[in-house]
Formats: structure tokens, sequence, C-alpha cells
């Protein structure tokens, strides 16, 4: 059965543009506040959100992300949390992901956190720093869950190794755009285009390009070639920056109304 | 060439593997291809035999502790004396071997972690020696409790940067590592320094530090003329453990024994034993122990010393501990300090206070074992480093 991330990729590609997908962390920059930035998300006209699992050693993350799942730690944020910003997503009519660091699965029981995330109405778990080849537990739960896989693959993976990959993933393929950490840029890297184009050619599945996007002009020039737009940072920045929650929550409505703009605009 | 599909993985039973971003990927199996092509390459063995004779100070001597040997039950204590190498530890092994790795797959930069700054010293005099670029990521907790390590490094010509993230000691300082890693893994070689993190580390770093055990095995023999009753050392991530276990692990006979860090007791909470006191999970690339909360969020350790301060071990402790090969027991910081200065005031050797851990443990094996019995112990580092520690624990005034 399809998931709700499945049905909106054919539904982003009968519309010839790209998908919005927007991260913040569980627990960020409160429990409450969470859930207020994910209705800001969806209030400014997100396709998809990415519900982080805060994690005390996020080796994938920069400065931005790791300060805020500092914050959501510091509050106590547990994995009924996560599920909880999960649920509060898929409520409001989302599709919805977690994007989780792979020990906190582990520890959560990997047939049950797969079977919570479906229960909570997810499409699917995005896993940073799970290979393919420690995916076996992994590959038996999602399945039994019915959700979608998502690996990231990076600028580096091999013309070899690409198609191993791709052929577990579902829901979309995250091509990481540069060979680094998440953080906003100046500038999408080069590297995107042609991984996506590589990507291509062993897949079907939309791929959708996170690491370094901040802008509505970012935006449109990822939608140019890829099926997913990914932002994370610069939405944390906004809700950092701010000085109080309730002007950080309208920067960040705002700055999904641009980048909803932006990805459809880049066809 | 045909390689076993468990070693390209770098598993040992449920432990080890590799879990990390597919971004690395490629570097890996680059490492794991040029470490296993180097240990076959007679011209790579004999680069590293010469700098061990000319440079490193290998072998390095056994020394029997026969007035520290009267506090632990009159067994005969035999200390492998890796605190002579050069620069102060057996963190030198690794260090040349993965340098002379780097050069051979034409990298030009270096980085590495540390805690206590050994390892950071080590990684800085090989990159001085070869010509690399090198940086050293610290916690800054831990650059203010090693000041003098600092200023070595620096004075090697190496960069030091202080890390500021989360809890801001060894562990942050390895998150660190591996995000610039990540971002530079084209020109960059990650020196790790013990035997965790993701295949082929665990296994590689363990090829280098094998000599210690190969050496003292045979130096036993000769002085003794039998195996030792027990092998003893620290363990912290482990490396200087492995050294010495590894070439005793067919010698069904001969126990093997690591000693983790107690801190304040493992009862408190307050400790770094993650073998005694933690719970398998994934931290840092590897599936081993870890020292984590029910969530899976790591739990800060807590050790007087530095160099055992981390919440993970390496996953083939965790092994050896689980088939009931080695024998992992905790040693409290005061138990520590103790054997650090039994040792200073018996032998005229200061240890690490990394490997006081291990002379903690021979006192308590010795009395246990009686006087028939032979340790052999891993003297894995010396104490130089710690003497301001050690100055503050005993209220000596600097």
């Amino acid at each position: 059965m399809p998931t709700a991330l499945d049905e909106l990729f054919i539904k982003v590609r009968a519309e010839n543009r790209a998908a919005l997908i927007a991260y913040v962390p569980a627990g960020f920059p409160t429990l409450q506040g969470c859930k207020k930035v994910i209705k800001a998300f969806v209030d400014g006209g997100v396709d998809a959100i990415e519900i982080g699992f805060p994690y005390s050693d996020p080796v994938m993350d920069g400065p931005t992300i790791q300060a805020a799942a500092t914050k959501s730690l510091e509050q106590g944020t547990s994995a009924s949390d996560v599920l909880d910003a999960l649920k509060t997503a898929t409520d409001l009519g989302v599709a919805a992901v977690v994007m989780t660091y792979w020990n906190p699965i582990e520890r959560f029981g990997v047939d049950a956190f797969a079977q919570a995330i479906a229960d909570n109405g997810g499409s699917g778990v995005i896993t940073p720093d799970l290979t393919i080849e420690e995916s076996e537990r992994w590959i038996t739960a999602t399945d039994s869950a019915s959700i979608n896989r998502i690996y990231v693959v990076a600028p580096s993976t091999t013309d070899a190794r690409l198609p191993l990959v791709t052929k577990q993933c579902g829901g979309f393929i995250y091509a990481a755009s540069l060979m680094g950490v998440t953080g906003t840029r100046a500038a999408v890297s080069s590297g995107a285009p042609d991984l996506v184009a590589r990507i291509k050619k062993v897949s079907n599945l939309p791929i959708s390009v996170g690491l370094g996007v901040s802008t509505r002009e970012q935006a449109k020039s990822v939608a140019g070639y890829a099926d997913g737009v990914i932002v994370g940072s610069a939405f944390i920045n906004k809700l950092l920056d701010a000085p109080d929650e309730e002007s950080g929550l309208e920067e960040v409505k705002k700055l999904t109304q641009e980048l909803a703009k932006g990805v459809r605009e880049g066809r | 060439m045909t390689i076993d599909q468990s070693e390209i993985l770098g598993h040992f039973g449920p432990y080890g593997g590799r879990f990390v971003p597919e971004a690395l990927i490629g570097a890996l199996d680059e490492l794991a291809a040029a470490h296993i092509l180097a240990q076959q390459d007679p011209t790579f063995v004999a680069e590293l035999n010469h700098l061990h004779a000319t440079y490193t100070g290998r072998p390095s001597i056994i020394t029997e502790a026969k007035r520290f040997a009267e506090h632990a039950g009159g067994a005969r204590i035999i200390l492998k004396r890796e605190d002579l190498n050069h620069t102060g530890s057996h963190k030198i092994n690794n260090v040349l071997g993965q340098a002379l790795l780097t050069k051979r797959m034409g990298k030009k930069r270096i980085i590495a972690e540390t805690g206590a700054g050994q390892h950071g010293v080590a990684s800085a005099t090989a990159a001085a020696l070869m010509g690399l670029d090198c940086v050293v990521y610290m916690g800054e907790e831990d650059t203010k409790r090693q000041s003098l390590n600092v200023a070595r490094m620096k004075l090697l010509g190496a960069q030091v940067v202080p890390v500021t993230s989360g809890s801001r000691t060894l562990k942050d300082a390895i998150n660190e590592a591996m995000r610039d890693w990540v971002t530079n893994v084209e020109s960059t070689h990650y020196l790790l320094g013990t035997v965790a993190g993701p295949h082929p580390f665990p296994t590689m770093v363990r090829d280098f530090h094998k000599i210690i055990g190969e050496e003292a095995r045979e130096q036993v023999l000769e002085l003794t003329g039998r195996l030792p009753d027990a092998v003893l050392a620290c363990v912290g991530g482990g490396s200087n453990a492995i050294g010495i276990f590894h070439r005793f692990i067919s010698d069904a006979g001969v126990r093997l024994i690591g000693l983790e860090a107690g801190g304040d007791g493992v009862e408190t909470g307050r400790h770094a034993a993650t073998i005694t006191g933690g719970t398998m999970g994934v931290l840092h690339g590897t599936r081993s122990y870890v020292l984590q909360d029910k969530n899976g969020q790591t739990i800060e350790s807590h050790s007087i010393s530095a160099g055992l301060d981390y919440p993970g071990v390496g996953p083939e402790h965790a092994y050896l501990h689980d088939i009931g090969r080695a024998e992992y027991r905790a040693i409290t910081d005061a138990e520590a300090m103790e054997a650090f200065s039994l040792l200073s005031k018996t032998e005229g050797i200061i240890p690490a206070i990394e490997t006081a851990h291990a002379l903690a443990g021979a006192i308590k094996v010795g009395k246990e074992l009686g006087p028939e019995a032979i340790l052999l112990i891993n003297l894995s580092g010396r104490g130089d480093k710690d003497v301001q520690t050690a100055a503050q624990y005993f209220g000596i005034p600097l």
C-alpha cells in the first residue's frame, strides 16, 4: 500500500513541480513550540515534514541543528515526544517522516519503532548513519510496518554502489547536495545536479535534495532537477534568531511560503 | 585475492560494522583496502619496522616489578614498557602505521581526536615526521585540563581545535573530527586513535598495536620459561589492551583482564566503565557497549583519567567479553591513584593515570592468584602529562 509520501510524489510529479520538505527536531524550540512550528509549516504550504529525533552525537549535522538538538534534549525530549510530533504533523494532513540516527531506533526496538511510525501516521524514516550492510533487521521491520526506508546518498557514492543503496529506498532518495554536514550555504553545491543525474540512471524513485538550501532562489534552482527540496537549518536559524516565539513562528511561515513558491518555479 | 565477507564488514559477533553517513563509505573502503594491501607488502612492513626500530624505540623492554609485587600478593609482576616509546605511550604504534597509510593513499592532511592529548601528540609527531598537515580536535574541557599537551601539539606544528559542542570532551572531539572528515574526505585521512569507530578502524588499529603482545609473549617466555597466568591492561576505547591481548587470545590458559575506569564507582553512575556498566548500542560508527539512557542518548562518562573518559569501547572487547574470553572489571579513581602512587614509590616509574587502572587491577588479581602467579601488565603510558592532576589529587603544592 502506498504511503502518504508515495502519494505526495505522484501528485507533485503530475503537477510538474517539486515538493517542499521542511525539517524540525522534535522538542525544538520546546515540546509545545515544535507543534506550533509544524502548524506554521502547514499554514505556509509545506508538502511534507521531517521530524528530527534529537540525538546526543549527531555527526551529520552542522552547528545549527546541533544547537537545536541540544536545546531539545535539555528539555528531556524522548522517543514518545518524537512520535507525538510526528502525529501532530500527520493529523494536519501532510505526509511526515522521522529523521533519526540509528542508535535511538535500536534502543527503542527495531520492529517496535517501525510499527510506531506507522501507528502515528508516519510514512517512513530517514536514517543518515545506517548503511545498507547493517540494514537486515530494519528492512524486515519496515516491510512489515509498510513504511518507507529513506537512505541518504552522497556525491562520493560510487556508481557501483548507488543502485545497491537506492534499491533499498522507498518514498524518495535523499541526495546530499555536497560533501559535508547540514547547514545553510551561500550557494547549493554544483555537485547536486550531477548526483541527481547519476541517481536517475539507476532508479525511478523521486529524488529529494538536502544540505545547504535556504532561499526561494535556491529552492527554485533545485526544483529544476529534483523531485523534492529539503530545508532544515534555515528554519532553525529563524527560530533561534527571533526575539520571541511568536515572531519566530511568523518568520517560519513566511519562509515556508517563499520556499513553496520556489519549488513551483523551477521548471 | 578473496576477502571473507565478515572481514569486509568488520564484525565481531554482533558488534562492529559500519554506522556512518554514506559520504564516508568510499573513504572507509579505500582505507580497508590500503590496510590489507599494506600488510601484504614487504616494503610497507619493512618501512614500519624500520621506523619502530629507529624512531619509536621498539622492541619495548619488559621490567619485573619486584617491590611493587610485594603489594600484589607476591605474584610476579612483569611490566611491558610502552611508556618508554617515543611520545610516551603505546599510541605511536598506531599513529606511525596510519600515517604511512595516509601517504600511500596520496592524502596530505590528517585529522585526529584526542582526550588526554596522548593520541593528539602522537599524531602531531607523525605528521611532523612525514610532512603532513595535522588538525587535532580536542574538547574544550580537555584543552584546559591538559594545557601542556596542547602546547606540545602546537610546538609540533599541529593546529588544535577546541570543541565546544556537547559535553566538550573526547566524545565530542570525535563527533567534530567525523564532521571534518565528511567534509574533507578527499584530501584528508581521519587518524582515529583507538580500536573503535567504523570498520576498518577496530581491526586496523589492533593490527598496528598487536606488536605489543607479540613482543611481550616472547619476552615473558624468555624471562620465566612459561606463559603468564593473566594479561592485564586498562580499557577506555581499548587500543593498548587489544594490542597486548591479541597474541594471547589463542593461549586458552592465559586470562585476559581489562580494567575499566570506574570513576566514583559504577554504582554511582559517575564512571566510564562501558562494558561493566553499559548496554549494547551504536556510537561513533560501531556497535558495541555504550553508556546510554533509555532513549539511546549517550550518557557522559566520568573518570579522573582523560584517556579513559569515553562512553564507548572497541567492539572486539565487547565480543571477547560476551564469549567469555576476556574479563572486564572496574577500578575506581581512588584505587587507580593508589596504584599510581605505589608504582611511583616502589619502582621509580610514574605511570599514566590510565595505566594506573591496570596496575590497580594487578594488585587485586595478584592477591587472588597468589605468589605462584605471573602477571603481565601493559604499562601503556608514562605519567609526565598527569603530574598536575596527581599533584592536585595528593595535595602537593605546585
